[in-house]
């Protein structure tokens, strides 16, 4: 079977605003299965986001390729969703209209497109609040609206740029469970962002380490701890924290390689 | 998770009111009568410091305080009113200058702001646009366009129409830069995000970038409708047949301070009742925003 996510010998530069090239991957490699979750943990600046603007279509490769589900990408496609680190729900829609806007985009008439966000509305937990703008809602229920306005379109590919790191932790414990429920219906192929490694172990079926920028594949390593999982619960086990120290040398070595380069750029 | 939605809710709906809340709400209405009072009081002081130094005189040696001849005096102000009410301006009635300005204004606005979304959006959506007329703009922009006013009466004549160009002309270059730079400050992030929600160019221009510029541009809305006043008024001052501009230039030349105060006087209360349109506008078309215009009313 074809990976659902392939990308061959990525690489991706931009230019700096003073002219010069910027390596933000080199000669990246990564598959992700049909249906698996798989996260990817790396030191900050070391290109996890421009991983997924690859992925999606937004940004196209400077060398190398990127499928998805056996396909070049060239701009983006439809069977990808894309939850953004920050808020990216549309302030002048209320939270119905703002979920119902992938389907209105994709021409499904007003009064399904609303149906479905209703149904979906309620799937995140937000049934009531379906007239509310989003500056009257708190962060964690943003998020929610953001997901299910990413969710609605069904994505087979879901990408998610460190989507709850903005939320305080009991909030943000309450989402992951959500958000591996939701998953568990959909079974999309997910590429999660963060770096923080407990979260990036107890949702992922597989932890891709990504080196300090340039970013390129340091190590891969499976999770193979049984679901339904329940992220608070899961810290607990000792395979648990066998796999963490595992992936930890190896991350520990990338975050100190970032740490003293940030040192050097301010001092 | 329904706990969770619960509690929030009410964070929304509230509970009972408490008799703090109610004590609130009665020291706010308290201020209120305050600040209306201090208002008011102001204004009897410095109305009446005119009238007072523009009347006393007989008992000073040194005659008046304040020449009426010269600084008008309120009563005066409201006899010359009451007498352009009755009676009508050398013009014609008042009615009559008061609607010709109001018109040159709105159809000077209405044309400027039009003509001004239209383009700064287009310039702001279209970089190569952008980057040829760029230039041009700059200079237009930095040329003090009043001067203009007297080109216009001379090609377009002393009807309305000379008036609402320099209307139009003053307007525009207020709406055009807060729409180009309302439609070039839109979040990346959420253009990014509409893109995968399968967003067509056209999708992204008005689900996006004109609903996100539209706060730029109904800010500029409050400025420019002044602008549009100035235009006509100007242009009427230059040479018309009918306006409020017409109605100063003459009691200027008349040796009229009361009329000229008069004038004004109307001309304010056009402003102020198209600032209230304005702003109720504005508070309809992004009903979206957190109140940060309407907190601004006292």
């Amino acid at each position: 079977m074809a990976a659902a996510i392939e990308l061959r010998h990525v690489t991706k530069r931009f230019l700096t605003p003073a002219g010069t090239a910027y390596t933000a991957l080199r000669d990246l490699d990564l598959a992700v299965q049909e249906g698996e979750f798989c996260a990817v943990v790396g030191p900050t600046g070391c290109g996890k986001s421009t991983t997924l603007a690859l992925i999606s279509g937004l940004e196209p490769p400077s060398e190398g390729e990127v499928r998805v589900r056996d396909e070049i990408v060239r701009g983006v496609g439809r069977d990808v969703g894309y939850v953004f680190q920050v808020d990216a729900v549309f302030p002048w829609k209320s939270v119905l209209d703002n979920v119902a806007t992938g389907p209105r985009f994709r021409g499904v008439n007003r009064r399904d497109a609303d149906e479905r966000a209703r149904d979906w509305i309620k799937r995140v937990g937000l049934a009531g609040f379906e007239r509310y703008y989003p500056h009257q809602l708190s962060g964690g229920m943003r998020k929610r609206a953001a997901l299910a306005q990413t969710l609605i379109n069904e994505p087979r590919i879901l990408l998610m740029d460190e989507p709850f790191s903005a939320l305080d932790v009991q909030t943000r414990t309450l989402m992951e469970n959500e958000l591996l429920q939701l998953w568990s219906t959909t079974r999309a192929s997910v590429v999660f962002v963060t770096h923080d490694l407990e979260e990036a172990i107890a949702l992922a079926d597989r932890v891709v380490v990504i080196t300090a920028g340039p970013g390129t594949v340091k190590g891969v390593y499976r999770v193979d701890l049984p679901r339904p999982r329940n992220v608070a619960e899961i810290r607990f086990q000792p395979e648990f924290s066998r796999i963490y120290q595992e992936i930890w040398n190896d991350l520990r070595d990338e975050v100190l390689v970032s740490y003293e380069r940030t040192k050097r750029v301010v001092s | 998770m329904s706990a969770l939605s619960a509690s929030s809710r009410s964070a929304f709906v509230g509970p009972e009111p408490t008799s703090s809340d109610l004590a609130r709400t009665r020291a706010r209405s308290n201020r209120r009568l305050l600040v209306n009072g201090l208002r008011l009081a102001f204004l009897v002081v410095v109305l009446g410091s005119w009238e007072i130094g523009t009347t006393i005189d007989a008992t000073h040696k040194d005659g008046l305080w304040m020449d009426p001849f010269f600084y008008g005096r309120p009563s005066g102000i409201a006899s010359q009113l009451w007498t352009w009410i009755q009676n009508g301006t050398a013009q014609g009635p008042l009615w009559l200058q008061v609607a010709t300005t109001l018109e040159e204004a709105v159809l000077g606005f209405l044309i400027g702001v039009g003509l001004g979304v239209i383009f700064g959006a287009a310039l702001g959506r279209i970089r190569l646009l952008a980057d040829v007329f760029a230039p041009y703009i700059k200079a237009l922009n930095a040329m003090p366009r009043v001067v203009l006013g007297s080109i216009f009466i001379i090609t377009i004549g002393y009807g309305i129409w000379s008036k609402v160009a320099l209307a139009v002309v003053l307007v525009f270059f207020v709406v055009f830069f807060n729409a180009f730079q309302g439609v070039r400050e839109v979040d990346r992030v959420l253009i990014a995000n509409a893109r995968i929600l399968g967003a067509s160019e056209r999708q992204l221009s008005t689900h996006v970038i004109f609903p996100s510029a539209l706060s730029w541009i109904l800010a500029s809305l409050h400025t420019s409708f002044g602008f549009a006043l100035v235009g006509a008024v100007v242009g009427e001052y230059l040479g018309a047949i009918h306006g409020i501009g017409i109605v100063i230039a003459t009691a200027q030349s008349t040796f009229n301070p009361n009329g000229v105060f008069a004038a004004m006087l109307i001309l304010a209360l056009v402003a102020i009742t198209a600032e209230v349109g304005m702003t109720w506008l504005e508070n309809r078309l992004i009903k979206w925003r957190p109140n940060a215009i309407t907190d601004v009313h006292i």
